[in-house]
C-alpha cells in the first residue's frame, strides 16, 4: 500500500488539492494549499512504510500546525477535518480499480481517521487558548490607572464587574496610589452597564481597601437608571462621595486637596 | 516575645511594627499603648505598618481595638503605610476599621494629626 501510495503520490495529491480547494472555497489559493498537503502526504507515506515512532510524530507535529493555523484564520472544524478526510477520497478513487488493495485500503482509513480526530482535537484546543488569550488581554486592556492630576488617579471602568475585575482593580488601584502617593482616586463607573446588589458590593470593598491606605475615595457616573436602579435596590453607598460626571469628580477632589479652580 | 517599642515625639506616640506580628506581641503592644498614653496624655497615635505584610481577622481586630482605646484617652489614632495586599485582606475579612484614620505615610499621618492635611 505503501509502495502504491508513494508511486501514485502526484496524483493523489493532485486529487486532494482539488477537493481541499473545493471545499475552502477560495479562503487558500491551490498552490498554498497544494504545497501543504504535498508535505502531509509525503509524511503519511513516511509513516506507512515503516518510519516509526519518529515519522508518525512529524506527522502529528504537522497536522497539529496545520490545524492550528486553520483554528486561527477561522475556519470552522469540519473544514479543517474534512480536510484530512478528504484524502482518504482521494486514494479511494485510485484504489478501486484494484481489487487486492482493497483490504489494506481499511487499514489506510483508520488511520486516516485517526488522524482526522486529531484535528479536531489539536482545533479545539487552539480555539479554546485564542479565547483565554482573547480574555486575559481584555481583562489587562479594561484597567487602565490614570493620573487626572497631582494626587489624584481614576479608574474608568468599563464592562462587567465581576470579583476577578474587581480584584484586579483593586490591586492596580492601591499599587498606583502607594506608588505616586496620591489620596484621592475616582472610580467612574460610566462603562458599567449595570449595577445591581454584586457589583455594588464589588464598588464598597474597592473603596474601603482604598480608604484603608489612607486615601479617599470618589464614585463618579452615575447614570440616570444606574442610580434608579441604586436606590430601588437600596443599595446604600453611605459616606462616599457619588458625583454624576468624572469633571464632577475631579472638582471635587481639587477642592478637597485644597487647589481652587474657576467659578464652580 | 518580642516588643513593639512606643515612641514618643511631642504630643504624639509613634508605634513602628517591623516585626512578624504574633497575637501575644499586639497584646502586649495594646497595653503598653495604653500605659502610655494615661502617662503622657498625647494627643495622637501613629502606627507604621509598612513593614507588615501579612494580617489576619484577630491582628485587624486589635488594630481597631487599639483604636478604640486611644479614643477614651482623647487621643486620634492614625494607621499609616499598609500594604496593598494587606488593604485587600482586611477588606475581604469585612474589616474596614471603622474610628481608625488612615494615611500613605508618616509624613501624611502627622499632617492629619496636625491638623494642616
Amino acid at each position: 500500500m505503501a509502495a502504491y501510495l508513494r508511486d501514485h503520490q502526484d496524483k493523489i495529491v493532485d486529487r486532494w488539492t482539488e477537493m481541499v480547494v473545493t471545499g475552502l472555497r477560495g479562503r487558500s489559493s491551490a498552490a498554498e494549499v497544494r504545497r501543504e498537503l504535498e508535505d502531509l502526504c509525503s509524511l503519511v507515506v513516511r509513516a506507512m512504510s515503516g518510519g516509526g515512532e519518529q515519522a508518525a510524530g512529524e506527522l502529528r507535529a504537522t497536522l497539529a500546525e496545520l490545524s492550528r493555523s486553520r483554528a486561527r484564520n477561522g475556519f470552522t472544524p469540519s473544514e479543517t477535518a474534512l480536510g484530512v478526510f478528504a484524502l482518504k477520497d482521494a486514494v479511494y478513487e485510485l484504489v478501486a480499480d484494484t481489487a487486492d488493495l482493497v483490504p489494506e485500503y481499511l487499514g489506510f482509513s483508520r488511520m486516516i481517521d485517526d488522524l482526522g480526530l486529531q484535528t479536531f482535537e489539536t482545533y479545539a484546543a487552539a480555539r479554546e487558548q485564542i479565547i483565554a488569550d482573547q480574555a486575559t488581554a481584555m481583562l489587562e486592556l479594561s484597567t487602565p490607572v490614570i493620573r487626572l492630576w497631582e494626587g489624584i488617579i481614576a479608574v474608568p471602568l468599563v464592562g462587567t464587574l465581576d470579583s476577578a475585575r474587581t480584584q484586579l482593580v483593586m490591586e492596580r488601584l492601591l499599587d498606583t496610589l502607594v506608588a505616586t502617593g496620591a489620596e484621592h482616586a475616582v472610580l467612574d463607573i460610566t462603562g458599567v452597564p449595570t449595577v445591581d446588589t454584586e457589583v455594588a458590593q464589588h464598588l464598597l470593598k474597592t473603596v474601603s481597601a482604598v480608604r484603608l491606605l489612607g486615601a479617599e475615595c470618589i464614585i463618579s457616573g452615575i447614570r440616570p437608571q444606574v442610580a434608579q436602579t441604586i436606590v430601588a435596590l437600596g443599595i446604600e453607598f453611605g459616606d462616599i462621595a457619588t458625583k454624576a460626571t468624572l469633571a464632577d469628580a475631579l472638582i471635587h477632589a481639587l477642592k478637597r486637596s485644597g487647589r481652587n479652580i474657576g467659578a464652580t | 516575645m518580642e516588643r513593639v517599642p512606643i515612641l514618643r515625639i511631642g504630643t504624639t506616640l509613634f508605634v513602628s511594627i517591623q516585626i512578624d506580628l504574633q497575637d501575644e506581641s499586639v497584646l502586649q503592644l495594646q497595653e503598653d499603648l495604653a500605659e502610655e498614653l494615661a502617662a503622657t496624655s498625647a494627643r495622637g497615635v501613629i502606627i507604621d505598618i509598612t513593614a507588615v505584610e501579612i494580617v489576619d481577622s484577630f491582628i485587624g481586630r486589635m488594630l481597631a481595638t487599639i483604636g478604640s482605646i486611644s479614643r477614651l484617652f482623647d487621643a486620634e489614632t492614625v494607621l499609616v503605610g499598609m500594604r496593598p495586599a494587606v488593604a485587600i485582606t482586611l477588606t475581604e475579612l469585612g474589616l474596614s476599621l471603622r474610628g481608625v484614620r488612615t494615611a500613605l505615610n508618616a509624613e501624611k499621618g502627622l499632617a492629619l494629626l496636625n491638623g494642616t492635611a
